[in-house]
C-alpha cells in the first residue's frame, strides 16, 4: 500500500528528521521572501491599509506610468548602472592590483599590517561612513574645508555641488570594498601552483613578465566569473551606502539617487505604496532577466560555476 | 605562498627593486587613506569645541579636550540603553540564526537526503529574484506586526542564503565515513548534527557566526523602517548614531532629559565621540577575528 504513495510524501515520512531540521529556516524563508514576493500584485493595485494587499481595487498599469511620467524611472536608473559600472571596474582594478602587490613584497609585516588596514572598513556601519563624510566635507567645520582655509584657498561646498559626488561615492565605495575584494584575489592568487613561477625564474623571466604571463591568466577566470555576476546585480543600487553618504541631500539628488533609494524615500515620507511597488517590481524584474543572463554566460565561459 | 623560497636563489633583480619600491608606495598610500578617516574622528572627538568652531575639524587636534566622553558618560541612559538592544539582538540574532542555518547545511551537504538540490534551489532562489521593497514592508507591518516591536530587528535577517550555502560546502567537506559509521551505531540525523556535524564545523560556523553577528551589530535599517520616534529605548546603537548625526536637536534633547543645559553640549566633539563608541568593539575585535573573517571571504570566493 505504501508503494503506490507519492515518492515526496514517502521522503517526507522516511526522512521526517531532515525535514523538521530544515523546516525552521524555511518558514523564516517563506516570511521574509516568498509571501511578500505574491505582494508584486501591489504594482497592480491601488492599496489602502484598510483593504490589505488583497482587497484594494486594481489599476491596471497605472501606478507604472505615474512612475514613468515622473522622469525619476530615467534618473535613478541611469544612476543605478552608471554607479554600478564605476564601482565595478575602479574596485576591481585596485583589488587585483593590491592582490598582486600583496603577493609579491616580501616584508610579512609590512603586508600584514596594510592588509588588515585596507581589510578594516568593511568592517564598519554605512552610519559610521556617514560620520566620516560629516567629519570631512562638512562646511563649516569639515576636516577638507579646515585644510583648504589653512591653505588660505576657498573652501568647498560639496554639499550644493552636483559634479564632487559621483567622485566622493566612488571613493567611498573602494574605501569600503577594496580591502575584501584584495583577500578574495589573493587567495586566488596564492592558489596558483608555485612550480609555474620557478620554471619562470630557470628561463629568466623578469617581475612584469612573471605577472602579465603566469598571475594575470591564471586569476582571469575569477576575474571574468566576479565580474558577470556583478553584472547580474547592476539593477540594484547599494542602498545603505547612498542613504548614508549623501544624506538624502535634496540639491544633488539628480546625481545621487538609485532606485533603491528614490523607493525608500517615497515609502517614507510620502506613503506611496503603488508607485513604489511598481519602481520595484520593475527593478527586480529586470534585475533577474540579467541574472538570468549573466548566468547563461558564466555557463559558456566557466561551467562549473554557473549557479544553476 | 609564492614564496620567498626560490626568490632567494636569485641575486635581485633591478625590476625587482623598482617593484618593490612602488609596491611599498602604493600600498602605504592606499592603507594611509583607508586609516585617514579613522585618525580625523578620534582626533575630532578629543578635540575643544570652540577649536572646532574656530578652526575646524583636523588631523591633530589643537587643543585637547576629553569633555565629549565625559559629557556622554554624564547622559548614559540612552546610550546605554542602545548598547543594550544591540548586545541583545546581536546575541540572539547570532544564536538562533546560527542554529537554523547550520541544520540546514547540515541537511543539505547530506547525499542521502533525496531532496537535496530542490530544497538548495528554493533557498538560493530569493537572492536572485524578489518582491521588492514594498510588499515585504507591507507583509510586515500589517500582517506580522512589526511595527515597534525587537522582532522587527532580528527576523529580516535571521536566515542569509549566502551563509547557508557556505557552511554546507563546508559541511561537505567532512568525510563521510564518519556519518556512515554514526548510522551504523544506531545514531539519528539530530544526534549526529550535534555530535559529529558541528564539532568537525567549528571553523566554518565561526566565520559563519561572526558574519551573522557583524550584520546585527552594524544594523540600522530595519530600526529605520519599523521603529517610530517614540520608541527611541528600542532603538539599536548604529541608528542611535544615525539619529545624532542627522538630527541637529536629537543630542540637545538626549542632554535635556538628564538635566543638562543645551549650551553645555560640546555638539560637534560629541557627535565624533559617538561615533568612536559605537565603533570601538569592532576595531577592539577585529585583530583577533580578522583571519575568521578572511576565510569566510576565501570560501565565498570559492563557491563564486
Amino acid at each position: 500500500m505504501k508503494k503506490t504513495r507519492h515518492p515526496f510524501l514517502h521522503d517526507l515520512k522516511e526522512n521526517r528528521v531532515k525535514w523538521l531540521m530544515i523546516l525552521p529556516a524555511a518558514i523564516v524563508v517563506i516570511l521574509m521572501c516568498y509571501i511578500p514576493m505574491g505582494g508584486i500584485v501591489l504594482a497592480f493595485k491601488e492599496f489602502n491599509y484598510h483593504d490589505g494587499i488583497f482587497g484594494s481595487p486594481w489599476v491596471g498599469l497605472k501606478n507604472f506610468e505615474y512612475f514613468f511620467q515622473s522622469g525619476k524611472a530615467w534618473t535613478t536608473t541611469r544612476n543605478t548602472i552608471l554607479y554600478n559600472i564605476a564601482f565595478l571596474c575602479v574596485n576591481t582594478l585596485l583589488q587585483i592590483t593590491c592582490a598582486i602587490l600583496l603577493s609579491e613584497l616580501a616584508g610579512k609585516y609590512f603586508k600584514r599590517i596594510t592588509q588588515s588596514i585596507m581589510f578594516l572598513p568593511y568592517f564598519i556601519s554605512w552610519v559610521v561612513v556617514g560620520a566620516f563624510i560629516y567629519n570631512m566635507f562638512n562646511y563649516e567645520f569639515g576636516a577638507v574645508n579646515s585644510f583648504l582655509r589653512a591653505l588660505g584657498m576657498e573652501p568647498l561646498d560639496v554639499y550644493s555641488n552636483k559634479a564632487a559626488w559621483p567622485v566622493i561615492l566612488i571613493i567611498v565605495s573602494a574605501f569600503k570594498n577594496v580591502g575584501y575584494g584584495t583577500v578574495m584575489y589573493l587567495a586566488s592568487i596564492v592558489g596558483i601552483d608555485g612550480e609555474m613561477f620557478e620554471a619562470a625564474d630557470l628561463d629568466g623571466a623578469s617581475m612584469w613578465q612573471k605577472i602579465r604571463y603566469i598571475t594575470l591568466p591564471c586569476i582571469r577566470p575569477t576575474v571574468v566569473l566576479l565580474f558577470l555576476m556583478a553584472m547580474g546585480t547592476i539593477m540594484k543600487g547599494d542602498f545603505q551606502m547612498f542613504w548614508q553618504v549623501t544624506g538624502n541631500n535634496p540639491m544633488v539628488l539628480d546625481v545621487t539617487d538609485v532606485i533603491d533609494t528614490y523607493v525608500t524615500r517615497s515609502l517614507l515620507n510620502l506613503q506611496e505604496f503603488g508607485m513604489t511597488s511598481a519602481a520595484g517590481l520593475y527593478q527586480s524584474g529586470l534585475s533577474f532577466i540579467l541574472v538570468l543572463i549573466a548566468n547563461h554566460a558564466v555557463k559558456k565561459v566557466e561551467p562549473d560555476y554557473a549557479l544553476f | 605562498m609564492v614564496g620567498a623560497k626560490y626568490q632567494c636563489k636569485k641575486p635581485i633583480g633591478r625590476d625587482r627593486v623598482i617593484f618593490n619600491i612602488i609596491s611599498y608606495i602604493i600600498l602605504a598610500v592606499l592603507s594611509g587613506a583607508c586609516l585617514l578617516p579613522f585618525l580625523l574622528v578620534l582626533s575630532g572627538s578629543i578635540s575643544e569645541q570652540y577649536a572646532i568652531s574656530l578652526h575646524g575639524y583636523s588631523l591633530v587636534p589643537k587643543e585637547i579636550s576629553f569633555e565629549a566622553y565625559k559629557m556622554l558618560f554624564k547622559i548614559p541612559e540612552e546610550l546605554l540603553r542602545a548598547y543594550g538592544v544591540t548586545i541583545f539582538v546581536t546575541v540572539t540574532g547570532t544564536v538562533i540564526g546560527l542554529w537554523l542555518t547550520s541544520m540546514a547545511a547540515y541537511v543539505l551537504a547530506n547525499r542521502d537526503f533525496r531532496y537535496r538540490y530542490q530544497v538548495s534551489f528554493f533557498f538560493y532562489f530569493t537572492s536572485v529574484f524578489g518582491g521588492g521593497l514594498v510588499p515585504w514592508y507591507i507583509f510586515n507591518t500589517k500582517y506580522l506586526h512589526f511595527h515597534n516591536s525587537i522582532i522587527a530587528l532580528i527576523l529580516p535577517i535571521l536566515i542569509n542564503v549566502t551563509y547557508l550555502l557556505i557552511l554546507k560546502s563546508y559541511m561537505m567537506s567532512i568525510p563521510e565515513s564518519l556519518y556512515e559509521s554514526a548510522k551504523l551505531d544506531g545514531a539519528g540525523d539530530f544526534r549526529i548534527y550535534i555530535s559529529i556535524a558541528l564539532p568537525l564545523s567549528k571553523a566554518g560556523l565561526a566565520t559563519v557566526g561572526l558574519f551573522i553577528a557583524l550584520n546585527y551589530w552594524n544594523d540600522w535599517y530595519n530600526a529605520m523602517l519599523y521603529l517610530d520616534e517614540g520608541r527611541r529605548d528600542l532603538y539599536p546603537l548604529q541608528y542611535f548614531l544615525n539619529n545624532i548625526l542627522t538630527k541637529a536637536q536629537a543630542m540637545n534633547a538626549a542632554a535635556a532629559r538628564s538635566g543638562i543645559p543645551a549650551s553645555d553640549v560640546p555638539s560637534e566633539p560629541m557627535k565624533l565621540a559617538m561615533t568612536v563608541v559605537a565603533t570601538g568593539p569592532i576595531i577592539l575585535l577585529y585583530p583577533f577575528l580578522q583571519k575568521y573573517f578572511v576565510k569566510g571571504v576565501t570560501i565565498g570566493a570559492v563557491k563564486g
